[in-house]
């Protein structure tokens, strides 16, 4: 196609239209379209930009399509990209805010009946992934007790420790202190 | 503080914090959005589950919604969506364009160290705080009939590769005809 901006828009669209879920259901999708359809961009580095685009805070699927706009067109090939991986889930979402309110629910005894039903099920995929992340953390007995403290601290709604912002904060420096004053000295011990 | 301004300011907040993926950036959306009132528990929890029924990240579903419903305006609901992308996509450029791809590796392979067990009680405490009578249900006959369905729906998701939307389907039907 004759536009690299309107291709880049319209390839993120599609993704952003047709992927249920975010995160790592999008990205293998983003690697198919990129990488291997449209071959704008090597196997390697795109590994590469998905290493910063996951360091970086935010939604992953989001911070993916700016790196990979920005590394085809600059900041007006990453607002392309951005742009068009966000705006089908705004359009699709804002039509079911404006049609399906609260009240529409409270009013539709069928609707009642079947957000009764969903409620318990959305609480089940979140436990799931507790799990999951658990494991791929490689939480052990001893390492067991931050996700605990932290689970139970934010959950207590006491003012300041309720707060998951402080959890960031505290987890982000205190792994970058332990890394570099223990993980790495204890590997240059062990070249020794 | 006009309801935009505070918005802005939430949502700035769960944008530049937001590691983790969707479920973990839920505990952030609960302690700036649900804690203000702004919208209720179990309309947070059916955010969720339409978040998982219709196409894109939850991240920005729910900034799409709740900027809605918050401020009654589909301007509420672009200026949400806004912000939550907006501190990530100038990091994200900075990044891509300053930073080296390996030499700051050392920062960010001890921060990630330390967050990745933050993140597994980020995720662990939405899911404690949606276990409520909101989504339970008040009557003790409607707890137990929940308490099995998110008892099931968790083996399904768990140990099948069934599709959230399917189990969420599934729940919705039962839902239907026990209620």
């Amino acid at each position: 196609m004759r536009n690299l901006y309107l291709q880049l828009l319209l390839t993120f669209m599609k993704i952003g239209a047709f992927t249920f879920g975010g995160g790592w259901a999008m990205i293998s999708i983003i690697e198919r379209e990129i990488v291997d359809h449209h071959k704008w961009i090597e196997k390697d580095e795109f590994l590469d930009l998905l290493a910063i685009a996951q360091a970086m805070p935010g939604i992953l699927a989001v911070n993916i399509s700016v790196v990979i706009g920005d590394r085809l067109r600059g900041v007006k090939g990453s607002l392309a990209a951005a742009f068009g991986t966000i705006l089908p889930s705004f359009v699709i979402i804002l039509a079911i805010a404006i049609f399906l309110t609260p009240d529409t629910i409270k009013n539709n005894e069928v609707l009642t009946r079947i957000f009764k039903g969903i409620r318990p099920a959305v609480v089940a995929l979140i436990i799931a992934p507790v799990i999951t992340t658990a494991r791929a953390a490689k939480i052990n007995w001893k390492t067991i007790i931050i996700p605990v403290a932290v689970a139970v601290l934010i959950y207590s709604g006491l003012p300041v420790v309720s707060n998951p912002i402080l959890y960031i904060i505290l987890g982000a420096t205190g792994g970058y202190i332990y890394y570099t004053h223990v993980t790495l000295k204890q590997r240059k011990e062990g070249e020794q | 503080m006009s309801i935009y301004l505070k918005l802005i300011w939430a949502y700035l907040k769960i944008g530049l914090f937001g590691f983790g993926g969707g479920y973990a950036m839920l505990s952030l959306v609960q302690n700036e959005v649900v804690k203000n009132g702004w919208i209720t528990n179990q309309m947070f929890t059916d955010i969720v589950a339409i978040s998982q029924m219709t196409p894109g990240p939850i991240g920005i579903n729910s900034a799409t919604y709740i900027g809605y419903v918050s401020t009654g305006s589909v301007l509420g609901s672009i200026i949400a969506t806004i912000v939550v992308v907006l501190p990530p996509f100038l990091l994200t450029l900075y990044a891509s364009h300053y930073i080296s791809r390996h030499s700051d590796s050392t920062i960010i392979k001890g921060a990630f160290m330390g967050l990745r067990p933050v993140v597994v009680g980020l995720i662990a405490s939405a899911a404690l705080l949606l276990m409520n009578k909101e989504n339970f249900g008040s009557a003790s006959s409607d707890q137990i009939i929940s308490i099995i369905i998110c008892a099931a729906s968790f083996c399904v998701v768990f140990f099948t590769k069934v599709h959230p939307i399917i189990v969420i389907i599934l729940a919705g039907t039962a839902g239907y005809f026990i209620f």
